[in-house]
């Protein structure tokens, strides 16, 4: 087991919503201003700038006014979460940057971003082949998946109704989250379908915000005004070279090679867990995920979330925040920070008791998983 | 369910030299799938090299059509303006008797459709120019 390289000392959100008067440049600068605030830091402390979603790094840095000695800028896909806080973890263990922001600017909802049709082309190259037959979108490749783990597994609506019934109780006690009103079961199963087996409450909610991080190296974490929260493990593994698609073992392999990966740098185990923050685009992928991060058997998620093990006070607390489904889609941003603020135990009415460690992961064409503790080693 | 032509048309193949040869098959009626010389696998969607072993040796022959459906969905948004009037229609991903998965719809199906079931190619002559590929149960 290794002590911590890296650790976060800054987190910044902005309101989530529709903000029409906000594009997605001043949605990073009010989540970056709030970011450096809670650091104690100054724009020109910032020597790595990583930019997601945001159209354009230069024009960002202009805005911000500064002159990062490192910066990148990567795609607008959710799985880059990850990604750009692992390149930030490789940053500052090197000794390359002393202080990296990452920089989240969404404004989808109010520029009328919506997914599915003919410039979609999520998946892989194979869309020529699948848009005669009207098929598109991430969400209906996801039902693809759902469906088939029904049909191998027995998995019930009734039980992927759970996961969107325990975010959206989670997200009343956020005053953040954009969906507040508790739903039950009939609500979930009349809502319109969209690609059956998936329904309207299988989705996640397209809206404008901002996110922002800032990234240190361990050792200089404790001059921070806030508690640190140490990055104690971090791990990708893409799923490209396999041509069929949607993958046969719902990403189970790579989620389980992440996990076992970054688990084992921060030497912990499942049952260290307090929280879980789990990529949730659309219901499916959060039961893909507990069974790949093996919390619980293969084929046996459906059972394990109607246990109740994801809801406040129960095992495994997993999107207190109401994650993508109830609180707003920032594309995995938001869930990380939700693992800072848990960690510090800023998290009020949804606070999980003495939470030490939360795993934030994502199970997508690059899967993912980062360790978050209180605690350096 | 049908399939008539809307007010926009409906999206055509992407048609690269790569995937030529399957919808060159589906015109005269036959699913070819490409088969790697190497290796021996086949293996879907087309593409320049095998996949599993990298030759570029690749020889289509023709595939006996049958499968099983491995998953489907029903489509009820209009993703595209042409399909507004089949709203919902029925997408199936089978997987080939051969080995290879492979998108498309079913019909002539009595109403249920289930993951496991047996289905068989059919063929589809939309225009003069393009023959899709569709199953039915076997």
């Amino acid at each position: 087991m290794a002590k911590a390289q890296a650790a976060v000392v800054g987190v910044g959100t902005t309101a989530y919503g529709r903000l029409p008067d906000y594009d997605a440049y001043d949605l990073g600068m009010w989540a970056l201003t709030e970011a450096l605030g809670d650091a104690g830091l100054k724009f020109e402390d910032i020597d790595g700038v990583i930019i997601n979603r945001i159209p354009d790094y230069q024009r960002f840095c202009e805005i911000a006014g500064i002159d990062p000695q490192y910066v990148t800028i990567t795609p607008g896909h959710g799985r880059f979460a990850a990604i750009c806080i692992d390149t930030a973890i490789s940053l500052v263990a090197s000794g390359r940057c002393k202080t990296v922001a990452l920089v989240y600017g969404n404004n989808g909802r109010s520029a009328g971003a919506s997914y599915g049709g003919p410039e979609d082309s999520y998946g892989s190259g194979a869309n020529g082949l699948w848009f005669p037959y009207g098929m598109t979108s991430p969400g209906a490749f996801h039902a693809l998946m759902m469906r088939r783990h029904m049909g191998l597994y027995g998995t019930t609506p009734e039980q992927i109704a759970q996961v969107s019934m325990t975010f959206r109780n989670h997200a009343a006690l956020n005053p953040q989250a954009v969906m507040r009103e508790p739903f039950n079961l009939d609500t979930y199963l009349d809502a319109r379908m969209i690609c059956d087996p998936l329904r309207l409450l299988d989705y996640c909610l397209i809206n404008d915000g901002g996110v922002a991080i800032i990234i240190t190296a361990a050792e200089r974490a404790r001059d921070f005004p806030k508690p640190p929260v140490y990055l104690r493990g971090a791990a990708l593994q893409t799923v490209f070279a396999d041509s069929m698609f949607p993958p046969e073992d719902f990403w189970r392999g790579a989620m389980k090679k992440v996990t076992d990966r970054s688990f084992g740098d921060a030497g912990l185990s499942h049952a260290d867990m307090s929280a879980l923050m789990i990529y949730d685009n659309f219901t499916p992928t959060v039961l893909f995920s507990l069974e790949g991060c093996g919390y619980c058997g293969e084929g046996e998620s459906g059972p394990f979330v109607a246990e109740g093990h994801l809801a406040l006070g129960a095992k495994f607390p997993t999107n207190t925040s109401g994650g993508h489904l109830s609180e707003s889609y920032m594309q995995g941003w938001a869930l990380n920070v939700e693992a800072v603020r848990q960690l510090r135990g800023e998290c009020g009415e949804r606070q999980v008791s003495e939470a030490a460690n939360v795993h934030y992961c994502a199970a997508a064409p690059v899967c993912s998983s980062i360790v978050y503790s209180r605690d350096a080693s | 369910m049908s399939f008539k032509q809307g007010i926009t048309a409906k999206p055509r193949p992407r048609i690269t030299p790569d995937h030529q040869p399957l919808w060159d098959g589906f015109k005269v009626h036959k699913l070819m799938l490409p088969y790697c010389e190497e290796c021996g696998k086949p293996h879907l969607p087309p593409g320049p090299v095998c996949p599993y072993c990298l030759s570029d040796r690749l020889d289509w022959r023709e595939a006996s059509g049958c499968g099983t459906i491995s998953t489907w969905v029903e489509v009820h948004k209009v993703w595209f303006p042409a399909f507004a009037d089949d709203v919902p229609y029925n997408v199936i991903q089978v997987e080939l008797a051969e080995g290879p998965r492979i998108t498309a719809n079913l019909i002539d199906f009595g109403g249920k459709i289930e993951v496991g079931q047996k289905v068989q190619a059919t063929f589809d002559d939309v225009d003069e120019d393009l023959t899709m590929l569709r199953f039915k149960p076997a």
